[in-house]
């Protein structure tokens, strides 16, 4: 498996250009489902040490909501988005007329939190797939809401079996209406990275 | 007296003597465990991930190779192994469906291994379930609080 270290700045930009069309075409389907605008981030490749990647949303404790998906196929990982709770409750106003009480959120709204993780990634991976020639396909998405630190790093667990840094391919949605704020995050399991890298030539470089 | 509140982040371990705070944040299937020599009060904190080590990577991410090296280090600041009791919490599982192969339950099975191995015993565990934890040491008296958005404080 390629080091992260190795990677050179050809590979970078070519796995930023990756996650740039994959959340370009999730930001389109999402605006679409929600009939609003929202803009992206432009994608960051971080690289960084196991320890830290508790805090990459801003605080490991802070509540936050997860949708965790299992991309399975060519090369395996997972995706998952995080959400605030103001990001939330602004983005269910948008498709449900229900009101949300964060000490009991209901089934129905699980359930379209849910989708809206199935939205995001299924483009997500559409755009990868295109581009690579892959048949990558998601699993059903899983749910959580707690602290930030506990969902991310419990999304790592089998990255973190094979390596101590955590390679993310991170994009920020942003609705500056309704302040809508999502972390997408795309976490190739071991040796996934390679196979995106050779898929697109870029593996001997 | 200034208390030093001792931050430990995942896959890391810190040690301290009394009255210092040892405080790990968000645990999920991760574990974090606390070991306490009552007559130096002296403790050690670790934050551990996973529960085997079989590929020589950071010691202190995994229970089988990150128990024996808070023990060591606490040993070198003058603690004795025969004083030392264990306090341990996390290992939960996050996500609904089948996703990591239940890796809270082996962290937790893992760790108990680890301190059994050592002859240490838990007098203290909040463990398994499905949400997030963190965690304060009180190496003044070896106090843990646990502090959780479904169960809000517990002390064990």
């Amino acid at each position: 498996m390629a080091g992260y270290f190795n990677l050179s700045n050809l590979q970078k930009d070519a796995l930023r250009e990756i996650g740039n069309i994959g959340a370009g075409n999730a930001a389109t389907a999402f605006a679409q489902f929600l009939d609003c605008k929202i803009n992206m981030t432009v994608p960051s490749v971080e690289i960084l040490p196991m320890t830290e990647v508790p805090e990459v949303t801003g605080g490991s404790e802070q509540r936050v909501i997860g949708v965790l998906l299992k991309v399975i196929g060519e090369a395996p990982g997972k995706i998952l988005l995080l959400f605030s709770e103001d990001s939330i409750e602004h983005l269910l106003a948008l498709v449900l007329d229900m009101p949300i009480d964060f000490q009991e959120i209901n089934e129905i709204q699980v359930s379209a939190i849910k989708e809206i993780g199935n939205i995001l990634s299924g483009s997500y991976l559409n755009a990868i797939n295109q581009m690579t020639g892959f048949n990558l396909l998601q699993t059903v998405p899983a749910f959580a809401h707690d602290m930030a630190g506990a969902i991310l790093s419990s999304s790592l667990i089998s990255l973190s079996e094979e390596s101590d840094y955590a390679l993310l391919i991170e994009t920020v949605f942003i609705n500056g209406d309704h302040e809508i704020e999502g972390y997408f995050f795309l976490i190739p399991d071991p040796g996934s990275l390679d196979k995106i890298l050779q898929s697109l030539g870029l593996d001997s470089l | 007296m200034k208390i030093d509140q001792i931050r430990v982040r995942m896959a890391e371990y810190s040690t301290g003597k009394s009255p210092d705070i040892l405080v790990t944040v968000g645990l999920g299937s991760c574990i974090g465990v606390a070991i306490y020599d009552r007559l130096q009060k002296i403790g050690g904190l670790i934050h551990i991930m996973l529960p085997e080590n079989k590929k020589g990577l950071k010691p202190a991410k995994y229970a089988d190779t990150g128990i024996p090296l808070v023990i060591e280090k606490m040993e070198e600041l003058g603690a004795s192994r025969e004083n030392m009791v264990a306090k341990m919490a996390g290992g939960a599982h996050m996500f609904n469906g089948d996703f990591n192969l239940k890796v809270g339950e082996r962290n937790i099975e893992a760790v108990r291994q680890a301190l059994a191995k050592e002859k240490i015993k838990i007098i203290g565990e909040d463990v398994g379930e499905n949400y997030g934890r963190t965690m304060e040491f009180y190496t003044e008296d070896g106090t843990v609080i646990i502090r959780s958005y479904k169960n809000g404080k517990k002390f064990i």
